[in-house]
């Protein structure tokens, strides 16, 4: 048995430094636990989130609101390792084998561990939650299924051994071991009702579920028999529902103590300048991009020519630049993330349509498109969510497109609506976003294949070539060879635009310096169990 | 002045109607002379008025239109008000805003009195049992605060934009002024249904909607009015309400309470004139259509002219 064992070697540690947006001006980060000091037990985290979750079920979703507040009540096999991201350490497993071959990965558990009913954990409940993940039942949303294609059978064959069988090499099976949405539900309250977890919270996690009050608060107490010792040092924690607005006064009035997501450059200062030397301002870049997707089952977004206008009508360059200075959003990147060891070099990106910097030849060629097409007065109505900075984006886009005649109808809707509008494809254009918790190709492309094969790709598109292409990288270990393959994907996903990226997020974290044991990384979606979180006491 | 029916029923009865003024002009100057705070919001009301018309003429640029170069640029002979954080022409905005203002207060206010109106006055007409209801009906609707009203309606109802214009919005901004404009004309109408006129319309076999629209309606006009102009800026400041809080108009659509919401409360110490014009725009229409409203009150109520 050996720990840690992968027969890929794990990515160069990413940059999380600053940005360079007047790096050094507030307290920053501790980037160690050690450096934070000695961990004190008791107190209740009272932080925010900005919308309200969908769906209490990790496997249906994507959205940090349902991260945020969930995953602090349940464990996963594997974890990424706090303040060493991204390698990867055991959660519920204690050790792992991986095959020579990598078709097989042994999960031995931890004995003892309890779900918050009393009940012990066993490789049954492992086996449940990940067949659910991979072959969902009729009715049950498997938001991230194309991950576990590659899965063939899930053995048990005692109670805390766990055998993955793969039907072929998968060079993202780690990080998916690894991710913060593969929870794992209860094996007895799957079998009364599969749909159990999308309504309760049960799991083995550092905290128990105590109350959800919609629109309001979120409610966790430290779970006693959590398996690992000493763990959680929080009392229990309180996730109030708040606007962004009303997020940066609650900072900066100290009624809340964190907000995990991410604030804007302008929102940054502010709390700075409220909080003073309490502040702790963390920066990195983010495994967050926005998309535009149109659906390609109505007209005129069926035509390859009127997908191909409205993208290169867009200045990613030129927004970049400018949307940096108001909101999260920063970098030009392609479908993984830029600055990453997979990501198109700035020159590469400037030959995808869309990218390059004349936008004179861009939209004259975009115009030129639309007449082609049949399509020059086009208007349509564009769906985007009524948060910063999807409302940043949307009046990007519309102003970018008024300057190639195309009139856009701005409808913002809540949360619950927006993924309401995502599933059912009632939308013409669709402002949509996708978070990864790795930067592994995998994890993202599978927003880009077609419609019938991933439940997150919203274009309502089916591409043989693209989701060949998919497979191709993602059995590929190659790395050399994968890059070529997902620059492959990105010529095609280009080509066609079913879906194109915008720009991606810069993650700018500001809390209470009293917050301590919070790891920054790229993604907002990990390190949320808050097992590790601890609060200093408060200066006299 | 009387007029005379139409041959059928009670045909030959007199009936009420509108007193008509044969020398408009001399009125409306005797109006600002006697009113002349009333003829300064007047006044204010068509120089917004004809800017909202001719917003594309008077606008200096698109108002949706980012520059990413003039981001937050404060006021200057390029940009008279500044910009906003997309760039965006703040005076340009103000001026498209007031066609949004003004479309959305007149339509919910003349939606909201007209309704009302005609709720109080069958309410008073029919008196009784149903007066009974209705009013307890009414009062019900009064509980509310108006911007609780408004809210509760558009989030139930959500937006549907008919030509750029949000008719839920509209209506949903009506809604509260229901109550409000039926218990004000129900009063008035309460005098009306014990004139002589109106027993001889009823004696003469005319249909209860016939009296209510033709007999009574047109001579509660003038409080008609008076709640009309009055209600118009309450609505203004309710569209602006509702959009500040992300229930009323959407981005980047120009509207005043939105250009106070979102990001201008991020940046109101680096570019104050976010809110500031915005600000000032909403208080002089909002004034305006008050000091009108009153002015007319007094102008065309006998009790005030004494």
């Amino acid at each position: 048995m050996v720990e840690q064992a992968t027969f890929l070697k794990r990515r160069t540690l990413l940059a999380l430094p600053a940005l360079g947006l007047g790096a050094g001006a507030w307290p920053r980060a501790a980037h160690s636990a050690q450096a934070e000091g000695e961990p004190t037990r008791g107190g209740v985290l009272q932080f925010s989130v900005a919308a309200e979750p969908p769906t209490y079920d990790l496997h249906a979703t994507g959205t940090f609101a349902v991260m945020h507040r969930v995953a602090p009540h349940y464990s996963t096999l594997l974890r990424f390792e706090p303040y060493n991201y991204p390698n990867i350490v055991g959660d519920l497993a204690e050790s792992w084998e991986e095959s020579p071959d990598h078709l097989t990965y042994t999960f031995k558990l931890h004995p003892n561990v309890r779900f918050h009913d009393g009940t012990i954990l066993t490789s049954e409940d492992v086996k449940a939650s990940w067949d659910r993940l991979r072959d969902p039942p009729p009715g049950i949303v498997s938001n991230k299924q194309p991950s576990f294609a590659k899965i063939a059978r899930i053995e048990t064959p005692d109670p805390l051994t766990v055998i993955f069988h793969m039907k072929e090499v998968d060079a993202s099976i780690m990080d998916v071991f690894a991710s913060p949405w593969n929870s794992i539900y209860s094996a007895a309250r799957l079998r009364e009702d599969p749909n159990f977890p999308a309504r309760n919270i049960m799991g083995t996690g550092p905290f128990r579920f105590v109350e959800h009050v919609a629109g309001s608060h979120w409610v966790g107490e430290r779970f006693e028999g959590y398996f690992r010792q000493g763990r959680p040092y929080l009392d229990g924690f309180r996730a109030i529902t708040m606007s962004t607005s009303a997020m940066v006064n609650a900072l900066s009035g100290r009624q809340i103590m964190a907000e995990f997501r991410g604030v804007a450059p302008t929102e940054r200062d502010r709390i700075v300048r409220a909080l003073g030397e309490d502040a702790l301002v963390q920066e990195s870049s983010w495994m967050l991009h926005m998309i535009c997707t149109f659906n390609c089952e109505r007209k005129p977004f069926d035509d390859p020519r009127v997908r191909r206008a409205l993208s290169l009508a867009i200045d990613r360059w030129g927004g970049s630049r400018a949307l940096s200075r108001i909101s999260q959003l920063g970098p030009v990147g392609g479908a993984v993330r830029p600055g990453s060891e997979w990501s198109a070099t700035p020159q590469e990106m400037e030959q995808w349509p869309g990218y390059g910097r004349d936008m004179a030849a861009n939209r004259a060629e975009a115009k030129r498109l639309l007449r082609e097409a049949g399509a020059e007065n086009l208007s349509f109505t564009l769906v985007d969510r009524s948060i910063a900075p999807y409302v940043t984006t949307g009046v990007f886009l519309i102003d970018q497109w008024r300057q190639i005649g195309v009139r856009a109808e701005h409808q913002q809707l809540e949360l619950a609506a927006w993924y309401q509008a995502q599933g059912s494809g009632s939308f013409d254009v669709f402002v949509d976003s996708f978070a990864q918790y790795s930067d592994d190709p995998t994890t993202v492309l599978v927003k880009y294949i077609s419609s019938d094969r991933s439940p997150s790709a919203a274009a309502r598109a089916t591409d043989r070539e693209l989701d060949r292409l998919f497979d191709e990288q993602a059995r590929t270990a190659d790395k050399e060879q994968r890059k070529r393959l997902i620059r492959q994907f990105e010529a095609r996903m280009f080509e066609q635009n079913y879906a194109v990226p915008i720009l991606w997020w810069q993650r700018i974290l500001v809390m209470n310096k009293r917050v301590r044991g919070y790891p920054m990384s790229p993604s907002h979606m990990v390190y949320q169990s808050l097992a590790d979180v601890w609060l200093a006491p408060e200066p006299s | 002045m009387t007029a005379i029916g139409k041959a059928g029923p009670g045909a030959g009865l007199p009936t009420a109607s509108v007193r008509r003024e044969p020398r408009r002009r001399s009125a409306i100057l005797a109006f600002i002379l006697a009113q002349p705070l009333g003829a300064a919001g007047l006044a204010v009301i068509l120089i917004m008025g004809l800017a909202a018309v001719f917003a594309e003429v008077v606008a200096p640029y698109d108002p949706v239109a980012n520059d990413f170069v003039a981001m937050l640029s404060p006021p200057s002979a390029e940009h008279l008000l500044g910009t906003d954080n997309f760039g965006r022409d703040i005076f340009s905005r103000i001026i498209y805003g007031a066609r949004t203002a003004l479309t959305i207060g007149f339509a919910s206010s003349f939606l909201g009195c007209t309704l009302g109106g005609l709720i109080g006055i069958a309410s008073a007409y029919f008196g009784g049992r149903i007066d009974l209801i209705v009013q307890r009906f009414v009062d019900v609707l009064l509980s509310f605060p108006i911007i609780v009203l408004a809210l509760v309606v558009v989030a139930v109802l959500g937006h549907n934009p008919v030509a750029g214009i949000d008719l839920n919005l509209i209506f949903a901004i009506a809604i509260p002024i229901v109550p409000r404009a039926a218990r004000v004309l129900r009063s008035a109408a309460l005098a009306i249904r014990e004139m002589p006129y109106v027993d001889a319309a009823r004696a003469g076999g005319y249909s209860d909607t016939h009296i209510i629209l033709r007999h009574m309606a047109p001579n509660v006009v003038a409080p008609y009015l008076i709640i009309l102009t009055a209600y118009i800026a309450q609505a203004i400041l309710l569209e602006a309400s509702l959009s500040f809080l992300g229930l009323g108009v959407s981005e980047p659509k120009p509207a005043w309470g939105l250009m106070l919401s979102g990001d201008s409360a991020n940046f109101y110490l680096e570019a104050p004139w976010m809110i500031l014009f915005p600000g000032v725009a909403i208080s002089l229409a909002v004034f305006a259509f008050n000091l009108f409203g009153d002015s007319l009150r007094d102008w065309l109520d006998p009790k005030f002219k004494t």
